[in-house]
């Protein structure tokens, strides 16, 4: 059976780095496929990696995440820095995040509007 | 943001304190995509010597490698620098995935514990980059999050960036697919191993180290 945990942005929206990273990093080690809206930040994604390969035990053998994002050409100059300036502040809530073990998620496809994702036939220890 | 600011600051204070002497260029990308390969090219081109080993095993690299005053030279120009090659990037690392491939237990831990670390050390090394030059590998799908990731952070610090398509001497090769999924980069593709291409490298590596 294959556990997928919704989490609102509004959950982590108050959140240091740090504990935004730990807080999804403990979810996705309970054997469970987060979806979360909205994405982390550059430099929280690569903490996020950091965190990951700390975690890393006989048992953990990691993550695997994909992020859909939706393009924002077609907006103007000024929305797009008033999007920014949001993002900065407030997180960013536009597309979203899906991330699993490895042991469950074999791997993640994705490309800006779609997402694959192939699970292994992997059962976790109950 | 922070690390904007340091950024703002080291370009403020590089010339007062004395700007750092060497340029550093870092190959960085996913596991098997050949960045030793292409350090060991560079280095034989103008050193005359290998900078480390090669494997089809993943996480062959687990250490950052320096090699120090590598000078390039194209068309009358010269381009020195300190050639700095990383472990590959990855979100997971499983031990049994190298007892397939022959080892024993306690050396595929080994191998996997050395590799996490690995990780770790060339994320915190982005920092310390001032040109990255990113190997990937042109049979395989470039959009990945870890491509995006690093891709990501090096825009964050305003690090200038150069694609290098690797293995195109694969049938399965496909540049394209590569300039697509990072249409605002240049992309150069090369065989690090057969040297096809190379020179074209070169000269992408001097006009993206200006």
């Amino acid at each position: 059976m294959l556990i997928l945990q919704f989490m609102p942005f509004d959950e982590i929206a108050s959140l240091s780095s740090d504990k935004r990273v730990s807080k999804l990093l403990e979810i996705v080690k309970e054997n469970k496929i987060l979806l979360l809206e909205g994405r982390l930040r550059k430099e929280e994604e690569a903490e996020l990696i950091k965190k990951t390969m700390e975690t890393i035990d006989d048992d953990f053998k990691g993550i695997e995440i994909g992020v859909i994002y939706p393009k924002d050409k077609d907006k103007d100059f000024l929305n797009k820095i008033r999007e920014n300036m949001i993002n900065l502040l407030l997180g960013d809530r536009r597309g979203f995040t899906i991330m699993g073990p490895a042991t469950i998620v074999k791997e993640i496809k994705q490309d800006p509007n779609k997402i694959q994702l192939f699970t292994t036939s992997y059962t976790p220890k109950s | 943001m922070i690390t904007l600011m340091q950024k703002f600051i080291r370009s403020i204070f590089g010339d007062f304190f004395g700007k750092r002497k060497n340029l550093r260029i870092g190959l960085y990308g996913s596991p098997n995509g050949g960045k030793t390969t292409l350090a060991n090219k560079i280095c034989v081109d103008w050193l005359g010597e290998e900078m480390g080993s090669v494997s089809s095993v993943a996480h062959e690299t687990r250490e950052i490698q320096i090699k120090e005053q590598v000078t390039i030279k194209s068309k009358g120009k010269e381009l020195s620098f300190n050639l700095v090659d990383t472990p590959g990037i990855a979100t997971k690392i499983d031990y049994e995935d190298f007892i397939k491939v022959g080892m024993k237990e306690n050396e595929a831990k080994n191998r996997a514990k050395e590799a996490t670390k690995g990780v770790i050390d060339a994320i915190k090394w982005l920092d310390d980059m001032d040109v990255v030059v990113i190997v990937l590998d042109a049979t395989k799908d470039p959009y990945t999050q870890v491509n995006i990731t690093i891709i990501g952070n090096l825009q964050a610090r305003d690090i200038p960036v150069l694609l290098v398509a690797n293995k195109i001497d694969l049938k399965k090769a496909d540049i394209k697919m590569i300039q697509s999924a990072f249409p605002q980069y240049d992309v150069v593709g090369i065989s690090a191993k057969y040297g096809n291409n190379i020179d074209e490298f070169y000269e992408s590596l001097f006009k993206i180290s200006k």
